[in-house]
């Protein structure tokens, strides 16, 4: 039984390793500029995690296809290096291994959280909400007019509580179902939730961030291939979780002025 | 004058009455059983609303009879709801951390064993352990009660944030008073394992045997009185967050919701709150809480390794060093839960690297184990496939803990199956084959009787197969970016991945079915299993110097000393045994056994 | 009687052998853990028992401070609140209580020898009752002025945190005061055991300390 359960355990790891090594199923393709930083990250580790995995399995399947049930005649052996060797190599291996991808991995956060919005950003604005994203954009006078909660209504499809009657700056912003960008541009996301917790996640783009109810946060990131993609709420907000979601269109730069034109007709 | 009485030794009389004997009673080894027995309804509860999910996931569309029963918001003609799908959810995982995982390897083998590993009659406040389970009953009931109240239990998953979990009814079925109930139920558990935590740190510091020092003590005592810190510090923050988000919920407080929130198209009364104050409250007791859930399987794997390899594991004070290293990093780690949550992304790097740094102790651990089987002695039972199985898991699970622990990379998997995919294989799987490594060595001692061989292998074969059969597809769908918590999968990428899912569906129906064999061993072998002798195991820690089941007072009166440590194994031992008992009389001092 | 294992027990000398078994010889040291095992006079498990419990509640307690602190400064609508000057006084009640709890302790000879219960000394220990009693009474006195103000307890977030600091503070001396009450049934009964006085007693001045620090953290927060 011993030996049957050491092949058990090699054929379950090698099992284990192929759909990995054969790409069976992967995440969309990257579509955003700082994407590759977060893929290099994760083959790296990928390769150092795997060959922990199959190396770590295949020595308990061996140790116990070679120890099981040997008698007394046979002497209890010591592992040479004992303890205080295993001791060192898990400090090797994983500190290297934690001093490589943390390390590395600052760059790649850094690139995401810690670098600002250039000043050419396009800023878009998301509202989660039970259990839809709606986006606005701020018009020709480039700012958001202010959202009155009070106003807000699924009923009227005033989504964003505009009062474009008081506020200036809300007359011209443009509220739309679907999230356009054009290509090669960065976007400045503000993301703003009604309700409760919501989280914005394109796995395409290669980002993810929460929504937080009282705090205004914002990402930004660059597109550089045109294509339609899907954006998910993946934070748990009620019944309506699996459901809620969006598109993310990335256009040619005229495709994306022509769209816009397109919306504000409808406002 | 009166002469008060000396400080009491502990002693008890012996229960009289079926009441006494069996209900309410003071007995830690009657009290580690009823913790046990509740770990396996909870387990069976909870199994069964895992099947009801996966059906679903496989199959959105199929009608699952009598799914409907489960609360009165019912599911038209079997037809699951999103709604229930999610209530399902959160039931199935809040049963299973709190009511199983902390239950069954802490509550029901520490009170079990804890003082008989010590030396000890009893643990020092018997009333109060007796309390403690009791109490812990009071709150599975409310728990489950929340089934059978207004539109049934809550939806916000096991870790309930809000604003979700603190604006009420208006949120979504169940966040009324099943949101309530759960929050009750929580705050009830805590209180019952404080009280826990209450005897078990005494038993360990004080009421040590005579020549039971630090360095005598079994991995399992050692186990479980660091568990018993950890415990302390971790439900003592989530009683008073419970506490304010009932207080939310029914006081019109505002501690975890904002102002200006607009939910079903009403304007929320609160203002004010921090929604990642839940978190951070939440999270400071939930990382240490799945360590509560492993440690205790650190320890019983080392103690049922150590025996069934015939040798002692290469350095006692390695493996405790690193297990108490674990409990103290734990504090350290809680915000790898919230990285893109929305805090201070430097918070997330500062959390980012105990994270790993964490896997450093957890590597030495399993090195240790993986070091100690060269040239041991191995024997193959049922509680030894589940110790090696567990390594197994426990390195599959750990290694997926380092992607998630690079903020970078959690960009891509937070919230997706890959997260789901890791904690099972780590506390669904890994620290499950603990307790049944413990169950199936521990039993004999327990009930007086042996449990099954044959049925406890392919028990092991079934469940080991099986499990990787389950979770190891839940990486891929998480790499594959499949998001979590969802009652069905909707989106265009995703759609490719739903053979995935009724492959992981139809493992998890089998591997289900095979734990029937496990209960039907247990409850048979109860009462025809072939009587057990005093140390079927040739262990030699103290339980297994009593009778099986041991007299009410563990050591017939006796006060045992302790003259060895809990591992000679492998040595020269009296009458030609390879191993001494932990009491051996003094003068038998065994030799060096010849070495390679 | 129980046997006193203890002198039974103090001839055999205890060699010790190296913990994982083969790797040192054998040293001849009586224990190598700081703390000593039961029958070598270890402490009654109730003093352990008590800081464990101290232990829970002050973090249960920090999690509250926290709490109070994020929300704090997480929303515009902080209100600063001023305290309503009996807390003073209670304070002064709840000290002069540990003072008078530690003046029937003193008496309280550690041979194990008791006051009678006709013996002036247990008089202080009614007297810490009372204070105490006198202690919940005064914090209600406090809710209640809060109350004539107009605020209640989701009036404002400084007053949900002023309630609930100080009601959790009240239950938990509700639960010493009941534990004082026991004290004086097992006196009247001759069967105290010193340890269980020691626990109260801690437990007891435990409360002022944390009344204290939530005082404190009132008056310089709120």
């Amino acid at each position: 039984m011993a030996k049957l359960l050491a092949v058990t355990i090699i054929i379950i790891a090698i099992g284990s390793a192929i759909p990995i090594v054969g790409h069976y199923w992967e995440a969309p393709a990257n579509v955003s500029t700082h994407g590759h930083l977060i893929d290099d990250q994760m083959s790296d580790t990928m390769v150092e995690t795997g060959i922990c995995f199959l190396v770590s399995q295949i020595i308990l399947a061996v140790f116990i296809w070679k120890y099981a049930n040997r008698g007394r005649e046979h002497r209890i052996g010591r592992l040479p290096g004992g303890a205080l060797g295993l001791v060192i190599l898990a400090f090797l291996v994983v500190g290297s291994e934690v001093i490589a991808l943390g390390v590395l991995g600052t760059h790649a956060w850094a690139e995401v959280y810690f670098k600002p919005p250039g000043p050419n950003a396009m800023p878009v604005q998301v509202q989660a909400g039970q259990f839809a994203f709606y986006f606005r954009y701020p018009g020709p006078d480039g700012v958001f007019g202010p959202i009155h909660p009070d106003m807000i209504s699924e009923a009227t499809e005033n989504f964003f509580g505009l009062d474009t009657t008081h506020d200036a700056a809300s007359k011209d912003d443009i509220v739309t179902a679907e999230m356009d960008i054009p290509i090669n541009r960065e976007i400045h996301l503000l993301m703003h939730s009604k309700d409760l917790g919501h989280s914005f996640f394109v796995p395409a783009m290669r980002i993810q961030q929460d929504f937080v109810p009282g705090l205004d946060l914002s990402l930004h990131f660059t597109a550089d291939k045109i294509g339609r993609y899907e954006i998910v709420c993946t934070q748990l907000c009620g019944l309506g979780h699996y459901n809620m979601k969006a598109y993310l269109s990335v256009l040619s730069p005229d495709d994306f002025d022509k769209w816009l034109k397109q919306e504000a007709a409808l406002q | 004058m009166h002469n008060m009485p000396a400080d009491p030794t502990l002693h008890h009389a012996p229960p009289q009455g079926f009441i006494r004997k069996y209900i309410f009673s003071i007995d830690h080894k009657v009290i580690g059983k009823q913790y046990y027995a509740l770990g396996l309804v909870a387990v069976v509860t909870g199994m069964v609303l895992s099947w009801i999910m996966r059906v679903h996931l496989g199959w959105t569309n199929a009608r699952i009879p009598g799914v409907g029963f489960f609360t009165p918001a019912g599911a038209p003609g079997g037809l699951m709801t999103p709604e229930l799908y999610l209530q399902i959810m959160t039931m199935h995982a809040t049963l299973m951390v709190f009511f199983v995982l902390t239950v069954a390897p802490f509550a029901a083998y520490g009170n079990f064993f804890l003082p008989i590993q010590v030396g000890a009659e009893d643990m020092p406040f018997p009333h109060i352990n007796m309390m403690s389970f009791w109490v812990t009953l009071v709150a599975f009931c409310v728990l489950v009660s929340s089934f059978f109240v207004g539109d049934g239990p809550t939806l916000a998953g096991w870790t309930s944030y809000a604003p979700l979990s603190a604006v009420g009814a208006a949120a979504g079925p169940g966040q009324g008073t099943g949101q309530v109930l759960w929050a009750v139920s929580i705050a009830i558990f805590c209180v019952g394992q404080l009280l826990g935590s209450l005897n078990f740190i005494p038993t360990t510091l004080d009421l040590r045997a005579k020549g039971m020092t630090f360095s005598r003590m079994p991995y399992t005592v050692w186990a479980w009185f660091i568990t018993s810190l950890m415990g302390l510090t971790a439900f003592a923050v989530l009683m008073p967050a419970c506490v304010l988000l009932i207080l939310d919920h029914v006081a019109g407080t505002s501690f975890f919701v904002a102002s200006n929130l607009v939910v079903n198209d009403q304007l929320v009364p609160h203002a004010g709150g921090s929604t990642l104050l839940w978190q951070h409250l939440f999270w400071f007791f939930g990382h240490p809480e799945v360590y509560i859930a492993i440690v205790p399987g650190m320890g019983i794997v080392s103690h049922v390794l150590s025996t069934n390899l015939r040798r002692p594991l290469l350095s006692y004070k390695v493996v405790i060093g690193s297990m108490l290293t674990i409990a103290f990093l734990s504090y350290m780690v809680y915000g790898h839960h919230m990285f893109v949550s929305g805090m201070n992304p430097v918070s997330s790097l500062a959390f980012s690297f105990p994270t790993l740094i964490i896997t450093i102790p957890a590597t030495i651990i399993v090195l240790i184990w993986l070091g100690s089987i060269y040239k041991s002695r191995l024997r193959i039972n049922s509680a030894s496939l589940f110790a090696l199985g567990f390594i197994s898991m426990f390195i599959s699970g750990g290694i997926s803990g380092f992607f998630l622990a690079q903020p970078t990379i959690d960009i891509m998997l937070h919230a997706t199956y890959f997260v789901v995919g890791h904690f099972h294989l780590v506390m669904a799987v890994a620290a499950i084959f603990g307790i049944f490594a413990g169950t199936y060595f521990w039993f004999p001692k327990m009930f007086g009787r042996m449990l099954d061989e044959r049925l406890g292998k392919i028990h092991f074969w079934l469940t080991f197969v099986g499990a990787y059969c389950i979770f190891m597809p839940f990486h891929y769908l998480g790499f594959a970016a499949n998001v979590r918590r969802y009652q069905a999968f909707v989106d265009d990428y995703t759609v490719h991945l739903i053979p995935v899912h009724r492959f992981i569906t139809i493992a998890a129906l089998a591997t289900g079915a095979a734990q029937f064999i496990f209960l039907y061993n247990i409850i048979h072998s109860r009462f025809w299993g072939k009587p057990a002798p005093e140390n079927p195991w040739e262990a030699t820690s103290l339980e297994w110097t009593i009778p099986s089941p041991p007299p009410f007072d563990n050591f017939g009166g006796k006060h045992p000393i302790v003259t060895h440590d809990a591992y000679q194994y492998g040595v020269d031992g009296p009458d030609g045994k390879d191993y001494v008992m932990q009491d051996a009389p003094e003068g038998i001092a065994p030799q060096a056994p010849a070495e390679s | 009687m129980p046997v006193d294992v203890r002198e039974a027990t103090k001839s055999i000398a205890i060699p010790r052998l190296g913990a994982s078994g083969h790797d040192r010889p054998p040293r001849l040291n009586a224990n190598d853990g700081r703390l000593r095992t039961l029958q070598e006079g270890s402490p009654p498990p109730s003093s352990t028992a008590i800081w464990v419990g101290i232990a829970a509640i002050s973090m249960t307690f920090a999690a509250l401070t926290s709490a109070m602190i994020v929300r704090q400064g997480s929303g515009m609508d902080w209100q600063r609140l001023s305290l309503p000057n009996i807390l003073f006084l209670n304070t002064v009640i709840l000290i002069a209580s540990s003072v008078t709890l530690e003046m029937f302790r003193h008496k309280w000879s550690p041979a194990g020898k008791a006051p009678a219960p006709s013996d002036p000394t247990t008089l202080w220990l009614y007297v810490t009752v009372v204070l105490g009693v006198f202690f919940v009474a005064g914090q209600y006195i406090a809710w209640k002025k809060l109350q004539a103000e107009g605020l209640y307890l989701a009036s404002n977030p400084s007053s949900s945190f002023f309630y609930l600091l100080t009601a959790a503070h009240a239950v938990h001396v509700l639960g010493g005061l009941g534990g004082l009450l026991y004290i004086a049934a097992r006196l009247r009964r001759a069967t105290l055991y010193t340890s269980t006085l020691n626990v109260a007693t801690k437990y007891w001045h435990f409360m002022d300390v944390l009344w204290v620090y939530l005082l404190v953290l009132l008056w310089a927060k709120l």
